[in-house]
């Protein structure tokens, strides 16, 4: 697995803890423990995201951050096969 | 409103094209117990919910079966792409074929095209969350019957994982 893959492997372990709190936070809203663990996997997202669009492109076209080519377009785009 | 991830839910990789594997698979998306089914159920119902908890769900649940439309899509994709005529013919995905090409296009297995008959938005909470209920079992079933007809790991693991997000999902629907 190339370092891309690996990073992009990371940000969705990350965002899928975060779904899963989100979803349970949804039904138990003044669970503290719960509301804990979202504020650490969101720092740890964040750092992932950060490093991810840095090297190697946007995961939203906001993220952009090229001044000579717009990398949002740019292949492989998350259906296709790698 | 909604913002566009450029990344799966959950990674999907499939290195051998399948065509008759894919003719049962887009159920999923387009036939009565799918994805598509799923995300507008959801995010119809959710306006009239009187609780924020529930508007949250709808709201959340909603979104997230959008990435898994997109999962199937692209799983729908990756079984299709490069197959010859002949494997379109011997596989039986030539019905499907005459009219769409390899174009993704939500149907049920038997091939009638997605319709809004399979979901209900009642403006009752009570009755909408066991909708809900019932159509994530009946999703769920749907993936273990994918699951009895699929032998490629590459196809069962994302499927495995969108079988027990419809377990997560059934759980919270009946929390409220």
């Amino acid at each position: 697995m190339n370092e891309r893959k690996m990073l992009l492997r990371k940000i969705k372990e990350y965002d899928f803890a975060l779904k899963e709190l989100n979803l349970y936070l949804d039904t138990h809203p003044d669970c503290r423990r719960g509301l804990a663990l979202f504020e650490k996997y969101k720092a740890l997202r964040q750092k992932c995201v950060s490093d991810y669009t840095r090297r190697f492109g946007p995961l939203m076209p906001e993220q952009n951050n090229d001044t000579q080519h717009w990398d949002w377009i740019d292949d492989p785009w998350p259906w296709e096969r790698r | 409103m909604w913002q566009y991830e450029k990344k799966l839910q959950y990674p999907v990789n499939i290195k051998t094209p399948n065509a008759k594997l894919a003719k049962v698979i887009i159920s999923q998306l387009g036939g009565p117990d799918g994805e598509l089914a799923a995300s507008l159920r959801y995010l119809n119902q959710r306006y009239v919910m009187p609780y924020p908890e529930v508007k949250g769900l709808l709201t959340d649940i909603g979104t997230e079966e959008l990435a898994h439309v997109e999962m199937i899509s692209a799983i729908l994709y990756q079984l299709t792409k490069d197959l010859s005529i002949d494997e379109i013919k011997a596989s039986g995905f030539d019905t499907y074929f005459v009219d769409h090409t390899t174009g993704i296009y939500p149907v049920a297995a038997s091939g009638v095209p997605f319709t809004a008959a399979y979901f209900q938005s009642k403006g009752d909470i009570i009755t909408d969350l066991n909708e809900n209920m019932a159509a994530e079992q009946k999703a769920r079933t749907t993936y273990d019957n994918i699951l009895r007809l699929a032998d490629d790991p590459d196809v069962r693991d994302p499927i495995r994982f969108l079988r027990q997000r419809e377990i997560v999902h059934y759980q919270r629907f009946g929390e409220p």
